[in-house]
């Protein structure tokens, strides 16, 4: 597909034919661009538009024609909404219970790789399957009897409600056990040659040399987490617990028709996504095609 | 000795496996089991569990909404499967060159995909707006006159697919690029000595070499839209006139609004059913689809 078309015009070329291709090319290259520049239109304009509402005054959110480029440019609805709105507070609950339901994801879910992927025990194939089988089991099947399971305990509106259901993650085991597997043993054969524990080999030696795949589980719990919206609507009442998505949903509602603060809130859930997407793309991109993994 | 070998191996497999599995036995394999029994039950969580065997059951199949809920998550799907992996691969196709600035286009279409749903949902509930969105104003710039896209039950399925054909795009896109790169040159670099060109190219070398990508996301594609809920509880949250009531949506709404968690449970496995066929439809279908790779 990326050959030039220089190839297949080919044999002795006339230098009028020569010219005709050379436009040709030149039109092909245009038409590219073209479809290129359209496609990045239609996906970044929404995002812009987002920004742009939420940088309007009250006045100049609902015009006709709807004004681009907001003039004049104002910062009100951010303040607004962190006058009015807990939206400091929610932006801490995400960063908070998107944060710990990172590192316990990492750190359970490496252990229990590191059982299948390196110890021989009794079972180890039935367990893993058990595992395996899990995967197939739509969320939403356990979501009403973890709801009752969560009110029995006493942990609605808390964070322990919000991110323990998050943490302990089949998917995280299989990723980092087949990374694991990945690795040669000659290393910590040596080590415990010397007296090494399992521990000390785990934690010195495979979780480093597992660092991309580490890397990879981590922005998606982060992810999955920081964008989660049926469990937190589930398991939130209170506003001071909600997490962004749940608050932005109920923002919408008090405010219906102020889209200036409702944009200010969803750019406050969404820029912080960017900003890790653009710092670990390749995360993702790996991520993504390993498993088919998303959001 | 071995014994108390065997015994110390016993103990470190426990450590590393326990905090994982005890986690995953409260938090996801009990509740499964427990839904299970839940469905044999009525249970508004005020008065004691009433035991109503095959009541739910009975329920369900004589329920409309489930059936409606059922043809709009149909429907969402045979809107949404087509366009987001014909635009995916376009996307894809486009992108897999190395020109200038290739990088930063393939980017920008991945934003969406990173985006949280809820922020999504409610900016294309802004941009549909009849009366003060800057589509129906596009729309109206070519002379048309847009529809009431979210108020109008014709109009507010389609909406919804745009919007997540709209988010998906990238993530499509990157799988098929994946899929694209995996393709070995010498392939086109023969095919171009022969004389095939660029068409023949994509009908014969690209396309056949796509099927176990294709094939991989459909799959999650499928499996994916089942579960569509996100952007339908923001964006119209069932409505108008219940036009995009989709089954997860009808989950929540009897978990929560109906208090009816017996009822709630026998939907996701309605649910969970559904999604188990796709898988196995898959499996199947793979071992004669796919060429080994």
């Amino acid at each position: 597909m990326s050959r030039p078309d220089r190839a297949s015009a080919g044999g002795v070329a006339k230098a009028g034919r020569d010219r005709t291709a050379r436009v040709r090319g030149l039109i092909h290259r245009l038409a590219y661009y073209g479809i290129l520049v359209a496609t990045a239109l239609v996906m970044t304009l929404p995002l812009l538009w987002m920004v742009s509402t939420s940088l309007k005054a009250d006045q100049h959110v609902l015009t006709m024609p709807p004004q681009f480029f907001p003039r004049p440019l104002v910062i009100d609805s951010y303040a607004r909404l962190l006058e009015l709105f807990p939206i400091a507070r929610m932006f801490c609950n995400s960063l908070f219970v998107a944060t710990v339901t990172m590192l316990g994801q990492l750190l359970t879910s490496s252990m229990a790789a590191y059982a299948f992927a390196r110890m021989r025990f009794r079972g180890s194939n039935g367990v893993f399957l058990f595992y395996l089988a899990t995967l197939m089991i739509p969320f939403q099947v356990t979501i009403t009897p973890l709801f009752i399971l969560m009110r029995f305990f006493g942990w609605i509106d808390t964070y322990q409600g919000l991110i323990l259901p998050g943490i302990f993650s089949a998917f995280g085991t299989f990723l980092m056990r087949q990374y694991f597997l990945s690795i040669p043993r000659e290393l910590e054969e040596a080590a415990f040659m010397d007296g090494a524990s399992h521990w000390t080999v785990y934690w010195r030696i495979v979780l480093p040399l597992a660092r991309p795949a580490l890397g990879t589980l981590a922005v998606f719990a982060f992810m999955q987490s920081w964008n989660a919206f049926l469990w937190p609507l589930f398991i939130v009442r209170h506003p001071e617990m909600m997490t962004l998505p749940v608050g932005l949903a109920t923002l919408h509602g008090r405010w219906l028709t102020q889209w200036n603060l409702v944009m200010a809130g969803s750019v406050i859930t969404v820029i912080p996504m960017i900003v890790v997407f653009i710092l670990a793309q390749r995360h993702f991109v790996r991520g993504i095609v390993l498993s088919g993994l998303k959001g | 000795m071995a014994g108390e070998r065997g015994l110390r191996k016993f103990l470190w497999v426990i450590l590393f496996l326990l905090p994982n599995l005890a986690g995953l036995l409260v938090f996801s394999i009990a509740p499964i089991l427990a839904s299970l029994v839940l469905t044999l039950f009525e249970w508004d969580l005020l008065t004691p569990p009433e035991f109503v065997g095959a009541g739910n059951l009975q329920r369900l199949l004589a329920d409309r909404d489930f059936w409606a809920a059922l043809g709009h998550t149909l429907y969402f799907i045979v809107g949404y499967i087509p366009l987001v992996m014909l635009l995916g691969l376009a996307v894809a196709i486009a992108l897999n060159r190395r020109v200038r600035g290739v990088i930063v286009f393939r980017a920008t279409t991945f934003f969406p995909v990173v985006s949280a749903w809820v922020a999504v949902a409610l900016l294309w509930k802004w941009i549909f707006n009849p009366r003060f969105g800057p589509l129906n104003y596009l729309l109206s710039m070519i002379g048309l006159e847009g529809p009431a896209w979210l108020f109008d039950p014709h109009w507010a399925m389609p909406a919804i697919v745009l919007t997540s054909v709209w988010k998906d795009i990238g993530f499509v896109m990157i799988m098929f690029l994946a899929g694209l790169q995996a393709i070995p040159d010498e392939y086109y670099e023969a095919a171009a000595l022969d004389g095939a060109s660029d068409w023949r190219k994509f009908i014969h070398i690209t396309l056949p070499l796509l099927g176990p990508t294709g094939f991989f996301v459909l799959a999650i594609s499928l499996i994916n839209s089942f579960q569509v809920f996100d952007q339908v509880w923001v964006m119209t949250g069932g409505g108008p006139a219940g036009a995009t009531s989709v089954l997860v949506e009808l989950i929540v709404k009897n978990a929560f609004s109906y208090s009816r968690m017996g009822y709630a449970s026998m939907l996701s496995w309605a649910l969970f059913i559904l999604v188990f066929l796709v898988t196995m439809v898959q499996f199947r279908l793979q071992k004669r689809w796919v060429p080994d790779v």
